[in-house]
């Protein structure tokens, strides 16, 4: 068979990768994010806003900036804005999570696509090539260190990547061996508990939305100036609700994550992938296999994907 | 005269009378001031967008209402109020069914792909009976996954009903592409319904009558909720799933049903819509009815029949909305952001409103301690 042969051929593999690296960073990113405030309590639907904002601010600042650094920390900024929503209306007041975080997509959506349409349509600029950094030695390996269809080797990736992978381990270890990770995780599983201790409820779970604003504002950024090299309305796609459900069946563990990420970062450049390999399917199809994955994932593990008991429940003291 | 037969002589405090008035008034201000909020947030967006705020809001009176405007804001107000309906269904049990986009889709797809042909093999009437039972199956199907997941194991329904809704989008686009592709056009679209296949209109409007279908499935919603034994065994699963295990409510069956009917009156809707409005559907062509619904589904505080005069003012809003936002070269994305504005203004109000009928201070007791560097001294 023609197919076989195609498929397993060593370039397949290395785009498979490559292309996953490219595609699941945004949701490593934004997934960690989410992972930190589940474990704190927060469940937060608003990550697709959150994430579109950060892909537009990171297009503006790399635009205008002239640096994917302004970029980045512009989408890092914008994503922390927007869930300064999420941390007055629900760690503060209490209110509803999951209705916040519909407002915070649907306004989310609305005014980044008002704002893109109304300075850049007619233009729709495109930005540079985001520079990379090799590592020595590894990209010298023969096959997998190599350039292939144009596509990033495997080993020379823009810096964030590495940065992003190293905060993965970070955030391991944060959760593992530090207070703040035992406050997080108390956050979620037992808010009294955590009271009791003389630690502010409130305070941890808004630092912990806070930083998951930061990170699914720097997944957005990333799609917007390493993934696709300019904006577009819409750009993610849902890529914000894929985050929620790798956060979920990693259960808080950040290197699953970045596991799940990279998987649905393949199923997501598989298009690309398939055509390396010489199979013609319609993109619909394609589109469709990640969120098929999920939902057999769902199913073949649904018994094991666990949520802390005090997710998506505003803390109030003495409440019973 | 004791004091005992003093206190007995006086007069009576007279009982508020007003009570209920009062009641309704609260009502009232809570659903009414977040839009009013929201709408002024939103010109003051449009100021900062360089626009002109009372043009904008003129325009949508001028497309949505003025002369026989009321009247296509009439037309969309079917699929609006038919998924307003289902999404109250089962927000009332407290499920999350955000799959409707894929529900509608789905439907949309099957009635257009089936009604060109339906429509001249059989009797019309039968066709649109068959055409709406079609598009509400296929809706009640796309909420079986994650409908018995949900009642097996738990499994959080927002995520499956989103994953799943992906997928039928894609599957509809599918659908239209390859099996209900019409043959004489390059174009991804289905055959175009001839107009006088389409529902009727009601006499004296260019209304078609599915906006009658959906006012009935108002009707029996807030029937079912309020009037049956059902609809009681719903909300207290939704209230409690606790206690409503300890009544002996079948919860897995409560879910499962709950969920099917949901997604059968998006099914509906579908059907009202490409039946009555488009006769035909293209791929890409995804409206998310649904998206912009949700806010005032919550405004009307899950009740049924409230739902009817916020979906009245959505649809004026969205349909003098496309003039508007073409009048002002604005993209159609911005009624999203008035909507978002909507849902944020109402949870703030119902915050205050609760913290009021509590007493309690409008500062919650948490943040006060929250953020204090030093801890209070003993």
């Amino acid at each position: 068979m023609i197919l076989a042969s195609q498929v397993w051929t060593q370039v397949f593999w290395t785009s498979a990768i490559a292309g996953g690296l490219l595609a699941g960073l945004p949701l490593m990113f934004t997934a960690l994010g989410e992972s930190i405030s589940e474990r704190a309590g927060v469940l937060n639907i608003g990550l697709e806003g959150m994430m579109l904002m950060g892909a537009y601010c990171g297009f503006l600042g790399a635009y205008y900036g002239n640096n994917q650094w302004y970029g980045y920390l512009a989408g890092i900024g914008a994503g922390m804005v927007s869930s300064l929503f999420m941390v007055v209306l629900c760690v503060w007041l209490g209110l509803d999570q999951i209705v916040v975080g519909i407002a915070i997509t649907l306004a989310g959506e609305g005014i980044t696509s008002v704002l893109y349409q109304t300075r850049f349509s007619g233009s729709e600029p495109r930005l540079g090539n985001v520079p990379s950094a090799a590592i020595p030695l590894l990209d010298r390996i023969p096959v997998l260190g190599k350039t292939i269809n144009g596509q990033t080797p495997l080993f020379s990736q823009p810096i964030v990547v590495y940065l992003g992978l190293a905060f993965a381990f970070l955030l391991t270890w944060i959760f593992r061996r530090t207070n703040v990770g035992l406050n997080l995780r108390a956050a979620g599983e037992k808010p009294e508990a955590l009271d009791a201790a003389g630690v502010s409820v409130v305070a941890t779970r808004s630092y912990a939305v806070l930083a998951t604003g930061a990170l699914s504002g720097l997944g957005g950024a990333y799609l917007a100036i390493a993934g696709t090299g300019g904006f577009q309305p819409f750009l993610t796609q849902g890529q914000g609700y894929m985050a929620i459900v790798i956060a979920m069946l990693a259960r808080g563990r950040p290197l699953a994550v970045v596991a799940f990420s990279l998987l649905f970062g393949i199923a997501l450049s598989l298009s690309d992938l398939l055509q390396i390999a010489g199979i013609n399917l319609s993109p619909e199809v394609v589109n469709i296999l990640p969120f098929a994955a999920i939902i057999v994932a769902l199913m073949a593990f649904a018994r094991r994907a666990y949520l802390p008991p005090a997710l998506a429940l505003p803390y109030v003291r003495g409440a019973r | 005269m004791t004091v005992a037969d003093e206190a007995i002589a006086a007069p009576r405090p007279r009982p508020r009378r007003s009570l209920r008035a009062e009641r309704l008034l609260d009502v009232v201000i809570r659903s009414i001031v977040p839009v009013l909020l929201a709408l002024l947030a939103g010109a003051v967006l449009l100021a900062a967008l360089g626009r002109d705020p009372v043009t904008f809001y003129k325009n949508i009176w001028i497309g949505g209402v003025q002369g026989s405007a009321w009247q296509d804001s009439a037309i969309r107000m079917s699929p609006f109020l038919l998924i307003a309906a289902g999404l109250t269904l089962i927000f009332r049990a407290n499920i999350w069914n955000l799959g409707y986009n894929g529900q509608f889709l789905l439907g949309a797809a099957l009635v257009s792909g089936l009604g060109p042909h339906l429509v001249t093999d059989v009797p019309l009437w039968l066709a649109f009976v068959v055409l709406f039972l079609v598009a509400g199956a296929a809706g009640a199907l796309w909420t079986l996954v994650p409908a018995v997941l949900k009642a097996r194991y738990g499994t959080n329904e927002i995520i499956t009903t989103l994953m799943m809704s992906f997928i039928g989008i894609d599957i509809a686009s599918i659908l239209i592409k390859g099996p209900f592709h019409d043959p004489t056009t390059p174009l991804p679209q289905t055959a175009v319904i001839p107009l006088d296949k389409m529902l009727p209109s009601i006499p004296a409007t260019r209304i078609h009558i599915g906006l009658l279908v959906a006012f009935a499935a108002v009707l029996v919603v807030h029937w079912l909720l309020t009037r049956t034994s059902w609809g009681l065994r719903l909300q207290v699963m939704g209230a409690n799933p606790r206690a409503a295990r300890h009544f002996g409510i079948d919860l897995p069956r409560l879910i499962v049903v709950s969920f099917l009917a949901s997604g059968f009156l998006v099914g509906l809707a579908a059907c009202a819509d490409i039946m009555g409005l488009w006769g035909y559907i293209r791929t890409g062509w995804n409206p998310a009815y649904g998206d912009t619904i949700i806010p005032f589904v919550f405004l009307a505080r899950l009740n049924a029949l409230a739902v009817v005069p916020f979906v009245a003012f959505f649809s004026v809003l969205s349909t003098g909305g496309d003039l508007a936002a073409q009048q002002a070269n604005l993209p159609t994305d911005f009624l999203l952001v008035l909507v978002g504005l909507i849902l944020i203004f109402m949870t703030v109000i119902e915050f205050l409103g609760r913290q009021r009928d509590l007493g309690a201070s409008y500062v919650p007791a948490g943040l006060r301690t929250a953020f204090r560097l030093r801890r209070p001294r003993p």
